[in-house]
């Protein structure tokens, strides 16, 4: 299906990371270390601390995003990855910013500029509660996320000849992308009057209208049925073939196993673990602070519920404390 | 660019049409489309300056006297200068969503700019261009430290800094330089506006047709006319920038300002530009305010303020009439209440003056029964108001 998108929405054609097996090779010398290096870097973030009154929200000494390919942020909830988001995205400051915070995106310094700023350098970003305009047509919507537009400029505005060329450029540009998200038949309702799925694909159509280098997407299943599920992500897949980066914070492991290309854990505001989907899911790191050590213990199984299988929890609980002790006193 | 038809993917489509199933009810009441809307409404519009017309020409007694006192409300020219202080009312609120609580302060600066330059001595244009020059000045004053924070803030700042205003405006110790609380009479700076007058004294009665209209030579059609000419104007000025892509940001300010930085659009500067453009309106309005009246300090105090709020919200706010349709019925019913209840009222009741308090009440009541009931106004988009944000 991402290749007939990509022909509908009219784009330059697949490039080279398109093929799986390119981007694995590109991936492989990565190390699965926590930032670690990449071979092109289109983000770099050093040293970016949120503290909110005694607790530390967001640590992250160093990370690398890599052009071209999906990147997933996953962790568990109260992670830090929004708020990582909305730091690197101009929308909150670090408490780290006058001591040493630095992060550049696509050779451009980003520690001091605001989201809008952030936005035209072309790291645009959706929400994790989709923030569409309800009160506006859906075409609306899409109208606004246009960049450069002549007519937004309080001077000319009034002329209609200054600016009705352009604004029938945006508009076939944004007919295209909602053909390509199926809210063509939708257009001119009110984005108020779209479903919470369609919302997530507005938003997604509106970032993309302004041809961004990389999008952002924060939790962009949640709350999506599954069918729409597997069109999402089509998209996303479609986006990445031609040529955007993605790197998107998702809570469901399978949608992250299925598209991403590379995954970077976080956990208590740190990045526990970076690496390859399939690897990275195995690693007792990630299992650990991620998953929980019982994650494959069914919870709902009623066999738990007998006496035995208690005491084996409780002693195996009991075990690990004591190592944990154990290893507190050899520190 | 494809063409449009050929490329919905099926699967997607059955997707979309699913989930939309349960949301989008199509027999949903959407209310008429905008054109015919506004049609009904200005159809009623124009009917009622037709019975108004007609009953203060013919009805006999006290209904005639409420006419004619309805009629010469509607047409006058502080309705027209209110109006177009709502117009500037309505970018900021209605298209914006700033939450401009000293509309009155605005216009008492342009009122005052006018005033007190042409009182000492310099042109009418000068006076002008003071007015003006004193709106831009205080909107920035406002907005620099209120537009980055949360949208209460602005309306806390705007309300005091009106008030502010006024008291500065009614010192004891400006007494040369402002006319205190005493104001500044008409008289002083009326002249060179009067002077440019092409309808003579403008007391024209329509040759005895006309009801009795009590024009005088300060109220008489020369200033209506300006007046509601510069209505139009704002009008067309209105209608040109809300449909154009700045119109739009506008709107999606309004709808949530963090989508549209995530756009990469400078909303602080756009929210700057709406806040001066609505205050322009309200000092030109006020200049149009003390024309046919005396420049009074506390004429424009808070009331004032909460009247353009009243009358916006009554035509319709985020529509482009709204504001006038809202300003002429606002001010003429209640003269219809007043003279009503005094009419029908005995006097052991509730005497003239109660009845002019009592007629202020009902326009409390009746912002609050519009906020409830009919938050959209006479012209107003129901869908507009209708999911939360």
């Amino acid at each position: 299906m991402s290749e007939q998108t990509a022909v509908a929405a009219g784009s330059t054609g697949p490039t080279k990371y398109a093929d799986p097996v390119a981007r694995r090779a590109l991936m492989a010398g990565v190390s699965a270390e926590p930032g670690s290096a990449k071979p092109d870097a289109i983000l770099t973030v050093d040293h970016i601390i949120r503290n909110f009154g005694g607790m530390t929200a967001v640590h992250v000494d160093h990370l690398e995003v890599q052009r071209g390919i999906i990147t997933a942020l996953i962790g568990p909830n109260g992670a830090g990855k929004t708020t990582f988001f909305n730091l690197i995205t101009g929308f909150d400051r670090p408490s780290s910013a006058k001591s040493g915070a630095h992060w550049s995106f696509n050779g451009r310094k980003l520690d001091k500029t605001s989201a809008s700023s952030v936005a035209l350098a072309g790291m645009v970003r959706t929400f994790q509660l989709t923030k569409s305009l309800n009160r506006m047509t859906v075409m609306d919507n899409m109208m606004l996320g246009a960049r450069g537009q002549r007519g937004e400029n309080l001077l000319t505005a009034m002329f209609k000849g200054t600016w009705g060329a352009q604004e029938k450029q945006i508009e076939a540009k944004a007919y295209d992308l909602l053909n390509r998200f199926s809210l063509y038949a939708k257009r001119n309702d009110y984005a108020g009057s779209l479903s919470g799925g369609q919302r997530k694909l507005l938003e997604m159509a509106r970032a993309l209208m302004s041809d961004p280098t990389m999008i952002m997407l924060d939790e962009p299943m949640a709350g999506v049925n599954p069918a729409l599920t597997q069109s999402l992500l089509g998209h996303i897949q479609s986006l990445r073939d031609e040529g955007m980066t993605v790197l998107f914070v998702e809570h469901d492991m399978h949608v992250v196993r299925h598209i991403s290309d590379w995954v970077v854990v976080m956990a208590e505001g740190r990045m526990v673990a970076e690496g390859p989907a399939d690897t990275v899911m195995s690693n007792p790191a990630v299992i650990d602070a991620y998953l929980g050590a019982h994650h494959d213990t069914d919870l709902g199984d009623d066999s738990l519920l007998s006496d035995e299988a208690m005491e084996e929890i409780s002693q195996e609980v009991a075990a690990e404390e004591a190592q944990r002790d154990e290893e507190q006193e050899t520190k | 660019m494809s063409t449009l038809s050929e490329s919905i993917p099926t699967p997607d489509a059955a997707q979309t049409g699913e989930t939309q199933a349960g949301v989008y009810d199509p027999n949903d009441p959407e209310g008429p489309p905008p054109e015919r809307r506004f049609l009904i409404a200005a159809t009623i519009f124009v009917a009622y300056f037709v019975v108004v017309l007609l009953a203060a020409k013919y009805a006999p007694g006290t209904a005639g006297n409420i006419a004619r006192g309805m009629l010469r409300e509607s047409i006058s020219a502080q309705t027209a200068a209110v109006a177009i202080a709502i117009i500037g009312l309505n970018i900021h609120f209605g298209y914006t969503g700033l939450l401009n609580m000293g509309q009155a302060g605005f216009m008492m600066l342009g009122a005052y700019g006018f005033s007190i330059s042409i009182w000492h001595g310099l042109p009418m244009v000068v006076g002008i261009l003071m007015g003006m020059l004193a709106a831009f000045v205080f909107a920035l004053i406002l907005g620099v430290p209120t537009l980055k924070l949360r949208g209460d803030y602005l309306a806390i700042v705007t309300i005091s800094a009106a008030e502010i205003l006024r008291y500065i405006g009614r010192l004891a110790r400006l007494e040369d330089f402002s006319g205190a609380a005493q104001g500044i009479p008409g008289s002083q700076y009326r002249e060179p506006f009067t002077n440019l007058s092409f309808f003579g004294d403008g007391t024209w009665d329509g040759g005895g047709w006309l009801p009795e209209l009590q024009l005088t030579g300060v109220n008489g059609w020369w200033v209506r006319f300006v007046a509601w000419l510069l209505v139009a104007v704002c009008c067309l000025l209105v209608f040109l920038l809300v449909r154009s892509p700045w119109g739009r940001l506008l709107r999606g300010i309004r709808e949530d300002e963090d989508a549209i930085r995530s756009l990469g659009k400078n909303v602080f500067a756009i929210k700057m530009q709406a806040l001066i453009i609505g205050g322009l309106f309200g000092a030109l309005g006020g200049m149009l305010y003390i024309l046919p009246a005396s420049m009074q300090p506390d004429a424009m105090g808070r009331s004032l303020t909460f009247f353009c709020w009243t009358a916006l919200l009554l035509g319709g706010a985020a529509t482009v009439f709204g504001p006038v349709m809202g300003a002429v019925l606002f001010f003429a019913l209640r003269i219809f209440i007043q003279g009503t209840s005094n009419a029908v009222v005995p006097d052991s009741v509730m005497n003239t003056s109660q009845a002019a308090q009592f007629a202020w009440i009902c326009v409390g009541v009746t912002l609050m029964l519009l906020v409830i009931f009919r938050p959209q106004g006479i012209l107003g988009d129901k869908r507009e108001l209708r999911f939360n944000v």
